[in-house]
């Protein structure tokens, strides 16, 4: 892979993105809302209470969950409605580089606000409360956050891409990436809740999962629907 | 347009051709898009593919840009055999400006640029996108984003990001599609420039005056290659030579004008009194026929060749064509 068509995607998606009043809009409105809903959920849990601080903290798990996923359904589709796929395709980047700079640019926004996100919410605890902060810090939620995020904004962008490679409208990728991303955080979140045993083996059965699935995805689900032909024609598959 | 020099891609020495192309079969499914098209296309040629909507030539750039693979036949593209393997490198050589231009509008035209620099992995960026912004007079729209742009401005942006990879052969599919005639006829200069500068260009068009005006040669296709070369020699194919005559009053005797004129084929008379006299070279036939004319005391208004525009030469081909499948249907 060459890193130069990369960067060119990656640049491109984020000039982008700064410009997309309703892009930023929901890049920005996610991380509040969901760390906001988890803030107030500790901090309204009475000082009484000894565990379950964490729990809240999945919350934020949507992030990496919904954020990524209405960037990627538009990558390919949206490219083709305004008509700018003919052109990229026409250059000499490889269909490997073009959804890996796609990814990349969903990818990174995503990480860094949750991890903003989830820092941020550390700090307001041990300012305001800190008994809670140890409690949260030290609870395998937080491990949960800051090791699954990766994982599940890579299975939320390569399913989004791969709907966007395939469908014909971006309000239905966008529809259809979301409904699947929340496919894994719903089993962690039987996972965390104690549905599915709760134990470190069982947590790390399900990263490595998930860790499999991604790899799957993107060297061979993603590239097998990225059909160049059917992109420029439009025809069926 | 200013005098910018772009210099074509060095030609591949291993073929005597920028494009070869032979037998090239498209299909969707039951849908024969192109048949067995068979051509060539020589370096710092301008070869205009003609054709009524539907007839391929869009799936002919297409597959020989490397974003359809050929359903049948062979093609030898900036010197590389067109095959899955060689598409990274053929798009390399080549440069398609595809009908619709299909810029980023939230991006600068400079922004624009430099995102297909990036993808044509290009060195020397900022000097190329001043090189081609100068050429496709865009230099003080740089700043611009491409979505306040005009539909001729933006085609201009089109053309210089086609230009921006120094291409050996540029695909151009219906350049002046959807422009005014003073945008089209801005895009024509800017064609002109670089067929003087010897870019090898394949242009597809269905505006007939714009082939007649910019392509050496042209190819007529309605799904097959119905035929091709120099719009002259398509006019001498498939046209008689035909002399018309003007008089002021009509002729007493017109046949025994005409008749025993050197190289005459036949003749008549229309029903505004000019006389349409088929022949076989003009230069023999018309002296003969200004003498005979004076002879017989005609007030002779003008003698003239007629000229068959390339628009006859495609109709008369497109009849053709519909007289077919009346017939087969």
């Amino acid at each position: 892979m060459n890193w130069t068509p990369i960067r060119a995607i990656l640049q491109k998606e984020f000039k982008d993105y700064r410009r997309n009043p309703s892009i930023l809009t929901a890049i920005a409105l996610m991380p509040v809302i969901f760390f906001g809903v988890a803030l107030g959920i500790i901090l309204a849990l009475p000082a009484s209470v000894t565990s379950g601080f964490g729990l809240p903290l999945l919350y934020l798990l949507l992030i990496p969950t919904l954020m990524p996923s209405q960037t990627a359904a538009y990558s390919v589709i949206g490219e083709r409605e305004q008509g700018t796929l003919e052109p990229v395709l026409t250059t000499p980047i490889r269909r490997e580089e073009f959804l890996f700079g796609k990814a990349l640019a969903s990818l990174i926004p995503t990480l860094v606000l949750t991890y903003i996100a989830l820092g941020i919410l550390a700090a307001c605890l041990a300012v305001v409360q800190p008994h809670k902060a140890r409690v949260v810090l030290g609870s395998p939620e937080f491990a949960v956050i800051l090791l699954f995020s990766p994982l599940l904004a890579g299975w939320s962008i390569w399913m989004a891409t791969a709907i966007s490679a395939r469908t014909r409208d971006v309000r239905a990728a966008q529809g259809f990436a979301s409904v699947a991303g929340l496919v894994p955080p719903t089993v962690i979140a039987l996972i965390a809740f104690g549905i599915i045993p709760r134990s470190l083996a069982v947590w790390l059965a399900a990263g490595a999962a998930l860790l499999l699935i991604d790899g799957l995805g993107y060297w061979r689900i993603l590239p097998a629907l990225f059909d160049r032909e059917r992109l420029v024609t439009g025809g069926k598959p | 347009m200013k005098d910018t020099h772009i210099s074509p891609g060095t030609p591949p020495r291993a073929s005597a051709h920028a494009l070869e192309v032979v037998g090239l079969t498209k299909r969707f499914g039951e849908r024969t898009a192109v048949s067995d098209l068979s051509f060539t296309v020589g370096h710092g040629e301008v070869l205009g593919l003609l054709g009524p909507n539907g007839a391929g030539k869009t799936t002919t750039v297409r597959t020989l840009g490397t974003l359809l693979v050929p359903s049948a036949g062979s093609a030898l593209v900036a010197g590389l055999p067109l095959t899955p393997e060689n598409g990274v490198e053929i798009r390399r050589r080549i440069s398609i400006m595809p009908e619709s231009p299909g810029l980023y509008l939230r991006l600068t035209v400079t922004e624009n640029l430099e995102c297909f620099a990036g993808l044509y992995e290009l060195p020397n960026v900022r000097e190329r996108i001043d090189h081609v912004l100068r050429a496709v007079n865009l230099t003080d729209r740089a700043r611009d984003l491409c979505g306040s742009l005009s539909k001729g401005l933006r085609q201009r942006v089109g053309l210089a990001r086609a230009l921006l990879s120094d291409p050996q052969l540029l695909f151009l599919d219906e350049p002046t599609s959807g422009l005014d005639p003073v945008g089209a006829r801005e895009v024509h200069e800017l064609i002109d420039g670089l067929r003087e500068r010897g870019v090898t260009i394949f242009l597809t068009t269905h505006r007939l005056e714009e082939a007649e005006r910019l392509c050496d040669r042209v190819a007529i296709i309605n799904t097959t290659l119905r035929t091709i070369g120099r719009p002259d020699e398509l006019r001498d194919q498939l046209f008689k030579r035909t002399i018309v005559v003007r008089t002021v009053a009509p002729l007493s005797e017109p046949e025994n004008v005409f008749r025993e004129l050197p190289g005459i084929e036949g003749w008549h008379e229309d029903a505004s009194g000019a006389y349409f006299l088929t022949v076989t070279d003009p230069k023999v036939t018309a002296p003969e026929l200004t003498r005979a004319l004076v002879r017989a005391g005609a007030d002779v208004l003008g003698i003239t060749e007629s000229l068959h525009s390339l628009e006859d030469v495609y109709l008369e081909l497109m009849d053709s064509d519909g007289k077919t499948d009346g017939e087969s249907s």
